[in-house]
């Protein structure tokens, strides 16, 4: 393999592995655009998703029809989920200052890991997680997996979907016009609860898929695995400029090169403190993010 | 005014005195077993440590979620000092005070300017960093298996539970004292003045960043504090000490205490670590049990147990002195009225 042809081959990981980051990244900017919470619960909503996706697969057998069974699962599980979270945990202190519901969001996180953690059908303990067999397929000088192809492409397909139900539909309009200004909207007769909590079951329904994805990727799961995807979906969710539909999808893909290009070529140590450094250094010089808009405090 | 200001001045001295050496004796005489002398220490450290992000959340109105990366590197660096240098034990904790206080600078600098949770993001990203170097430098930090650091404290069965006891709390009591003056003088004021309001403050002639960086460092200085003495007090230390949890962990003293007391978040500290201990028959519940309480305390007293008051001792000793004199009075009145009473009584 020469040079070029192993570039490429990075470049092809680096998107499989950024588009699970975009996935997970779009959940926190949704809700971050709308409600301003760094919800620190998505990486483990995630993690169930993955759980949820397990069993399933485990029940089914991991044929196409079990493998589509258990995205649909793992989306509907992360869905209810949120929606639970969201009532339970977000509603109450919607009008609190923002420390008390980014504490709350802690909280959520380490119940799921440690409800996961202490339920008799989960445990602590790393599981193996059932995948296709692997087939390589080669389009001239690059060859991928198939489980790379099918983390691309769904992961496309979620996002023209999300695309279209943001720009496109009556609830995305009602969405777009609570993030822009929560009180005006519902002076305009949108129910804000409805939309936010709409917010927070697509961003999960996305990471349902993603973690189902991220477990295909990387089959191992435990109750623990959601704190680092979660974390590198956060940085690349601020990377695009967080509240910022197309910049979490830009952000997750800019990401999962860098990081895939610094295990090939630099050191496979350092990616993960690869990409904290890049959410550094992005601060630094661009703080609302690649795509973010720049806001003026008045008095 | 001035003879109460001795008389305030002596009552805490006594109460700090107390609070130092009278559980030291204890300790030394076995009265406290070794177990509990661990734990309580450990309670030191940890309130140490709430203490560090208190200033950060509750004094300087910022949100930090790395405050253990300062631990961490206070406490590998008292340990590289030591081990490497040759330099004693005492003068290197300074030392690794400074370097956190220095790492807090460099992160500071740049992200204080911003506003939001912009700093929270790049305290976490900080806390990270420090871990996946502090695990991948093996030649120089141990690497994963972390490093171990044989002191007098940790080691010593006769003397070190009582002398760990006696200097870290010391430290905790000294640093109280300092933080409460440095909170009453006028870089404190400016600080409080840019918590409550950053457009009114920075109106008034407050620089708003420069009083930000003073706090945020005053803090990682702390932190670092709290690194160099749980190093040598544990004599054993590891990567995982910068982790995300380890910060959060410390954000909960603060959070339950009450952001912005004093008081609070170091009574926090001592509570929360004997219950960790106490709770340890729970099992795996354990750490399911201290969300909730989170959770909880944030839906039902969203501003912590204590709020922003701080629990004063001359307040509460002028509370029951106050209480006394009325009792006296009362019984004063009723034992008037009964003169009184048996007086027109032997009239009849």
């Amino acid at each position: 393999m020469n040079g070029i042809s192993i570039f490429v081959q990075q470049l092809i990981n680096g998107l499989s592995l950024g588009s699970i980051y975009a996935l997970i990244a779009l959940g926190y900017t949704m809700v971050y655009g709308i409600v301003k919470l760094i919800n620190f619960a998505h990486g483990d909503v995630m993690m169930v998703g993955a759980y949820a996706g397990y069993f399933v697969l485990c029940a089914v057998g991991t044929t196409p029809f079990g493998m589509t069974l258990a995205f649909l699962a793992a989306m509907v599980m992360c869905g209810l989920l949120s929606l639970v979270i969201e009532r339970l945990a977000y509603r109450p202190l919607r009008n609190a200052p923002r420390l008390n519901s980014l504490i709350t969001a802690i909280a959520v996180e380490l119940i799921l890991q440690n409800v996961m953690r202490v339920l008799p059908f989960v445990g602590p303990d790393p599981r193996q997680f059932p995948t296709m067999p692997t087939k390589m397929l080669s389009i001239g000088i690059v060859s991928f997996s198939n489980i790379q192809l099918i983390v691309i492409v769904l992961s496309a397909v979620l996002m023209v979907v999300l695309n279209y139900i943001v720009n496109y539909t009556k609830t995305g309009k009602a969405m777009r016009a609570v993030s822009y200004d929560l009180g005006a909207a519902s002076l305009m007769g949108i129910s804000v609860n409805r939309i936010i909590a709409i917010t927070f079951v697509i961003g999960s329904v996305l990471a349902g898929a993603g973690g189902v994805l991220y477990a295909t990727a990387y089959p191992q799961i435990d109750p623990v695995m959601g704190y680092i995807p979660g974390l590198k979906a956060f940085v690349a969710a601020v990377l695009g400029g967080i509240g910022s539909i197309p910049g979490a999808m830009m952000g997750g893909v800019i990401l999962g090169i860098a990081e895939t290009m610094t295990k090939a070529y630099v050191s496979s140590q350092y990616a993960d403190a690869i990409s904290y450094m890049i959410l550094i250094v992005i601060l630094l010089v661009k703080p609302t993010g690649i795509l973010g808009k720049k806001t003026h405090v008045k008095v | 005014m001035k003879n109460k200001f001795y008389r305030n001045t002596a009552i805490l001295g006594a109460i700090a005195f107390v609070a130092v050496f009278v559980p030291t004796l204890l300790i030394k005489l076995d009265v406290i077993n070794a177990y509990t002398a661990q734990i309580i220490t450990l309670g030191g450290i940890n309130a140490i440590m709430a203490l560090s992000v208190n200033i950060v959340c509750g004094i300087t109105g910022q949100l930090s979620l790395g405050q253990a990366g300062f631990e961490a590197i206070g406490a590998y660096s008292v340990i590289l000092l030591t081990q490497n240098l040759g330099i004693p034990l005492p003068v290197s904790m300074v030392l690794a005070a400074l370097i956190a206080a220095f790492f807090g600078f460099l992160i500071g600098f740049p992200t204080l300017k911003l506003e939001g949770d912009y700093l929270a993001i790049v305290t976490l990203a900080f806390g990270e960093i420090i871990r996946v170097v502090l695990v991948n430098q093996k030649g120089i930090t141990g690497g994963p298996n972390g490093k171990q650091f044989p002191t007098i404290l940790s080691t010593d069965f006769v003397w070190g539970p009582a002398l760990s006891y006696l200097v870290i709390v010391g430290v905790l009591v000294a640093i109280i004292i300092l933080l409460q003056n440095f909170i009453r003088s006028t870089y404190g004021r400016a600080i409080l003045a840019v918590r409550e309001d950053e457009i009114a403050a920075n109106s008034n002639g407050v620089s708003v960043f420069r009083y930000k960086m003073v706090g945020f460092v005053v803090a990682s200085f702390v932190g670092g504090i709290g690194g160099a003495l749980y190093a040598p007090f544990i004599g054993f230390i590891k990567p995982d000490l910068a982790s995300f949890n380890n910060s959060i962990n410390d954000l909960i003293f603060v959070v339950l205490g009450g952001m912005g007391s004093v008081t609070g978040s170091v009574l926090a500290a001592f509570v929360l670590t004997y219950l960790q201990e106490f709770l340890r028959f729970l099992q795996n519940y354990r750490l399911l049990f201290y969300p909730v309480i989170l959770i909880l305390v944030m839906l039902f007293r969203p501003q912590g147990l204590l709020g922003m008051k701080e629990l004063s001792f001359i307040r509460s000793i002028e509370l029951v002195q106050h209480i006394k004199r009325v009792r006296a009075m009362q019984r004063e009145k009723a034992g008037a009225k009964q003169a009184n009473e048996t007086e027109g009584a032997a009239e009849k």
